[in-house]
C-alpha cells in the first residue's frame, strides 16, 4: 500500500513526541499493524529505513506487532478469531459481526534516551 | 534543538546521563487522513449533501453507471461527481456532458483519492446547492479502500467479468462496502464461470450483510434497484460511517 507514507507520517509523530520530552534520540518504536490494516509489516520494516535517515529515529528499531483478528458476533455475542477474508463466528458461524481486533495501524509505544533530569515513566 | 535530526543533544547537556523512558503512544497512523475526512464530512452535513464513494477495479464502469444516473436522476436531485484518474480529464468531460458540474483530480502516480485532494475539489464544487456527490475513485481494488474521504457510503462494482471470487481476494476493499454493484450483469449468460452465487458468499464471509444489486448500465432499463436504493439513501436520515471506524479509546488527530 502506501508504506513509505505511513512511514513519514510515523516519524512525524514520533519527532513530536521526542521533541516535547527534549528526547536525545529514539530508542524502540513499537508498532500494531493488523491483517485487514491494509499495510504489509515487511514492507513497512523496508520502507522505515529509508523514511528515517536524517532524523531523530535514525538509529530507532521498529518493532511491529501483528494482532490476530477478532471478531464480535451480534447474534451469539462470542468473540472468536478469524481470517482476512472469513470474518465469520467461529461459534455459531454468524456472518453479522464487527472487527474488534486486527485492522489499526498505531503507533503503540516510543522509547526514548531522555537526560536522567526529565525521565518520567509514563505507562 | 538539531536542525539535522531535531534531538536536543548540546554542549551543555551531553554530559548527562542517559535515561530510557517509554512512552505509550496509541496514535493511529492514518489520524491525519482521517481529521481531513471529518472535516470534508462535515461539510457535506452542512449542506445536506449525500456524498457517496465510488469504488473498483479500472474498466469495471463506474462512470459509465454514474453517466447512466445522472440521465435517470437529473431533473430531480441536483447532482455533482468529483472524478479520481492517474491522468487525462476524460472522465469528468463526460460527466459533464450529462450536464452536472464535475471536478476532475489529476493524481499523477498516485493511486488512491486522500481527504486533501477532495476538500481542495469541494472548493469548486457549488456544494450549498448540491443534493447528491458521487466521488469516483481512482481504478484500483487495492489503495482507496483505507483511506476516508469523508464520504457517508462506499460503493464497490465488481464487474461480471471479473470473477466470482473477487471478495475473498480483496477483503479490505469488499469489507468496506456498503452496497456491491454487479456491473455488466447483461453479460452474464455468456460468462458460464461467473457464479453469482459463490460471489455473495465470499461477500457474506466478510461479515458484514452487504447487499448486491445487478446492473446494466447501457440499457436503463437494468438500474431500477440501482435507483432505487439510491433514493432511499437519499431519504434517510444520514447515517455517518466512517471508512475506519475509529478504535475505542483514540481520536483522529489528538
Amino acid at each position: 500500500m502506501h508504506e513509505l507514507s505511513v512511514c513519514q507520517a510515523l516519524i512525524d509523530e514520533v519527532t513530536k513526541i521526542a521533541t516535547s520530552r527534549e528526547a536525545r534520540a529514539v530508542g524502540r518504536i513499537t508498532l500494531e499493524v493488523g491483517p485487514l490494516s491494509g499495510v504489509e509489516p515487511e514492507l513497512l520494516a523496508r520502507a522505515f529505513e529509508v523514511a528515517r535517515a536524517g532524523t531523530c529515529a535514525a538509529r530507532a528499531e521498529l518493532s511491529i506487532a501483528v494482532p490476530a483478528i477478532m471478531v464480535h458476533c451480534s447474534d451469539c455475542g462470542a468473540d472468536s478469531r478469524a481470517q482476512p477474508n472469513r470474518l465469520l463466528c467461529a461459534s455459531c458461524g454468524g456472518f453479522r459481526t464487527c472487527v474488534i481486533e486486527g485492522d489499526e495501524l498505531r503507533l503503540r509505544a516510543v522509547e526514548l534516551d531522555v537526560p536522567e533530569e526529565h525521565a518520567v515513566a509514563v505507562h | 534543538m538539531c536542525q539535522t535530526c531535531g534531538c536536543t543533544i548540546t554542549a551543555g547537556n551531553a554530559h548527562l546521563p542517559e535515561a530510557e523512558t517509554s512512552v505509550a503512544v496509541l496514535k493511529d497512523l492514518l489520524a491525519a487522513n482521517d481529521q481531513a475526512a471529518m472535516h470534508n464530512r462535515a461539510h457535506f452535513d452542512e449542506h445536506g449533501v449525500l456524498a457517496i464513494n465510488l469504488m473498483s477495479s479500472p474498466g469495471a464502469g463506474k462512470t459509465t453507471l454514474l453517466e447512466a444516473t445522472i440521465r435517470a436522476l437529473r431533473e430531480r436531485y441536483r447532482i455533482a461527481v468529483i472524478e479520481g484518474d492517474l491522468e487525462t480529464v476524460n472522465d469528468a468531460a463526460r460527466i459533464r456532458a450529462q450536464g452536472v458540474p464535475a471536478v476532475q483530480i489529476t493524481t499523477g502516480t498516485a493511486c488512491h483519492l486522500d481527504a486533501h485532494l477532495v476538500h481542495r475539489a469541494l472548493h469548486d464544487l457549488p456544494l450549498a446547492g448540491l443534493d447528491l456527490l458521487f466521488i469516483e475513485n481512482v481504478g484500483n481494488l487495492v489503495c482507496p479502500a483505507s483511506f476516508d474521504l469523508g464520504q457517508h457510503l462506499n460503493v464497490v462494482l465488481l464487474c461480471a467479468t471479473e470473477g466470482d471470487d473477487k471478495p475473498a481476494k480483496y477483503p479490505v476493499m469488499f469489507r468496506a462496502a456498503d452496497l456491491v454493484v454487479l456491473s455488466k450483469a447483461d453479460l452474464l449468460p455468456v460468462l458460464e464461470d461467473f457464479d453469482p452465487q459463490r460471489a455473495a458468499a465470499a461477500l457474506r464471509a466478510l461479515g458484514r450483510d452487504t447487499p448486491i444489486i445487478r446492473t446494466a448500465a447501457r440499457r436503463a432499463t437494468s438500474l431500477d434497484a440501482w435507483l432505487a436504493w439510491l433514493e432511499e439513501q437519499l431519504s434517510a436520515p444520514r447515517v455517518i460511517a466512517p471508512l475506519r471506524p475509529l478504535q475505542a479509546g483514540l481520536t483522529a488527530g489528538v
